[in-house]
């Protein structure tokens, strides 16, 4: 399943994006943000205390299901009395789910979390980053490894003269993709494909923003 | 017209080239002085670009100043900074100024350097910077338009014999030279009989070999390059002799491994030339090839 990775933002960034708003009501999300400890209960909870030792009157909290789904409006409704009296909201969920609440509650939206990437839990309480959208999809000549994700650079060629004994230049914890891509083609016995060619990627795979319709 | 270093490496004379980095500001005395030092005793000079992510005065005004100064450049260009649009222009401007050799580059990630939250670019890889030489070459654009005006280049590229793993490195050799560079400057290599296998292998290519000479400046700079420099292993017994070295004497010391490795690179044939990095200590080229037996 892939999930929405965040990471709170440093409370002096919170405390400016703040400013000016002195009644807070504070909205985390019982999806991909409890799962990473950034926007469940405990952490909505902490920052309650966190914002009341600082002075701001919380006049609210709420832990919705799934923040980035339209539902979540309907939900926010029973808070209707807490919401009003709150001069912003400090939402502590991906931006996609701030974006859903932004776009339905005519309050200042700030954001509490940065949102890191899409990712995949590949272990317990571990998420990689494997697919950054593109449009352009590669990993039909790689073995089903994206190195326009998984390489720092998104190189298609193979690796940079940065790795480093399978690591990447950048990161000792992070593995270097064109490693990892070679390991797979060779067991595979497809090395062949590492060795064709890739002209320059279409980095316009689909222009941002992204927009689809099913055409009708 | 071929550059002087396209003659050169096909004169099968054994080839010398070096490094000089351009200033953090415009202040170029420094330079200046290291390219008229070196500019006749070598086949050309390497100018970097932005080396380890460090912003810095542009290879492509240092290049400049190496022609104007009377000097052969070779233009190390970059992925990093530059897309597509950018990087055919500015070859364009370095065939106009008589630039005329191209080493290409992927270029390090600028979280090495001292802009760190900078975009990183990487439209293309070296390799597909190559083959954007070589089609300019033919008269068009990568897009397939037309140029008013051609531009004819020497292109280069890198590789890492000492890199772990190193089959990886390899394709991506073989793909650099597919898209057609004519010469590679390699990593820095110090134990030789593992370039030598290297070479075993490299010298079925279309290709000229410069091997990558690093001056070592004392033992803790050799440790620390082991243990910070992706693909540059020095082995031990270097190590010793460097601590070995009396006080005061350490950058002898290096000079003189320098010289004997380009000596026995030479005299044994092992490849078409070395390239000298005297990484800021660039008025020690002249003494390493003095002791190299090459002046």
């Amino acid at each position: 399943m892939i999930r929405s990775i965040t990471q709170q933002k440093p409370m002096e960034e919170i405390e400016v994006l703040l400013n000016g708003i002195n009644r807070v009501f504070i909205i985390g999300c019982g999806t991909c943000v409890t799962l990473t400890q950034t926007g469940g209960i405990f952490q909505v909870e902490a920052m309650k205390n966190s914002l009341s030792e600082k002075g701001k009157v919380v006049t609210g909290t709420t832990v919705v299901p799934v923040a980035c789904d339209n539902l979540t409006t309907d939900i926010l409704r029973e808070f209707e009395a807490q919401l009003k009296q709150a001069d912003g909201l400090l939402i502590m969920t991906c931006a996609f789910g701030v974006q859903t609440i932004a776009r339905q509650i005519n309050k200042m939206a700030v954001p509490a979390l940065n949102t890191l990437f899409i990712g995949k839990e590949t272990g317990a309480g571990e998420y990689n980053e494997v697919c950054t959208q593109c449009g352009a999809c590669v990993i039909g000549e790689t073995g089903g490894i994206c190195p326009v994700t998984a390489c720092h650079k998104g190189l298609v060629n193979g690796p940079c003269g940065g790795t480093n004994n399978g690591k990447c230049e950048i990161d000792s914890n992070k593995d270097c993709a064109w490693t990892m891509i070679y390991n797979r083609l060779k067991d595979l016995g497809r090395l062949d494909v590492m060795r064709i060619y890739k002209k320059p990627r279409n980095h316009l795979g689909e222009p941002s923003p992204g927009k689809f319709q099913i055409p009708v | 017209m071929p550059s002087a270093f396209k003659k050169a490496l096909n004169s099968g004379k054994f080839i010398v080239t070096c490094e000089v980095a351009p200033a953090k500001g415009t202040n170029l005395e420094k330079m200046s002085h290291h390219i008229e030092l070196l500019k006749d005793k070598v086949d050309a000079m390497n100018v970097t670009d932005h080396q380890s992510s460090v912003m810095r005065y542009p290879s492509l005004g240092g290049a400049l100043l190496v022609k104007e100064l009377g000097g052969e450049p070779i233009l190390q260009m970059t992925c990093r900074d530059r897309n597509r649009l950018a990087l055919q222009a500015d070859l364009l401007f370095a065939s106009s100024r008589g630039i005329n050799n191209v080493l290409c580059l992927t270029g390090d990630s600028v979280m090495l350097g001292d802009h760190k939250e900078a975009k990183g670019v990487f439209d293309l890889d070296s390799s597909q910077l190559v083959a954007a030489i070589r089609k300019l070459e033919r008269g068009k654009d990568m897009a397939g338009n037309e140029l008013d005006g051609g531009v004819n280049f020497c292109a280069g590229a890198i590789v890492t014999p000492e890199a772990k793993p190193l089959e990886p490195q390899l394709i991506k050799f073989e793909k650099k030279i597919e898209a057609g560079a004519e010469f590679i400057q390699t990593q820095a290599v110090y134990d030789l009989d593992n370039f030598k296998k290297f070479m075993d292998y490299a010298k079925q290519f279309p290709v000229k070999i410069l091997a990558g000479i690093i001056l070592l400046t004392s033992a803790p700079m050799a440790r620390f390059m082991n243990k910070n420099v992706a693909g540059v292993f020095v082995p031990p017994d270097l190590i010793d002799e460097m601590a070995a070295a009396p006080k005061g004497g350490a950058l002898n010391k290096g000079i003189e491994i320098a010289g004997r490795m380009i000596r026995k690179i030479k005299e044994e044939n092992i490849c078409d030339g070395v390239h000298i990095m005297a990484i800021g200590k660039e008025e020690k080229v002249v003494d390493i090839m003095a002791e190299a037996g090459l002046l």
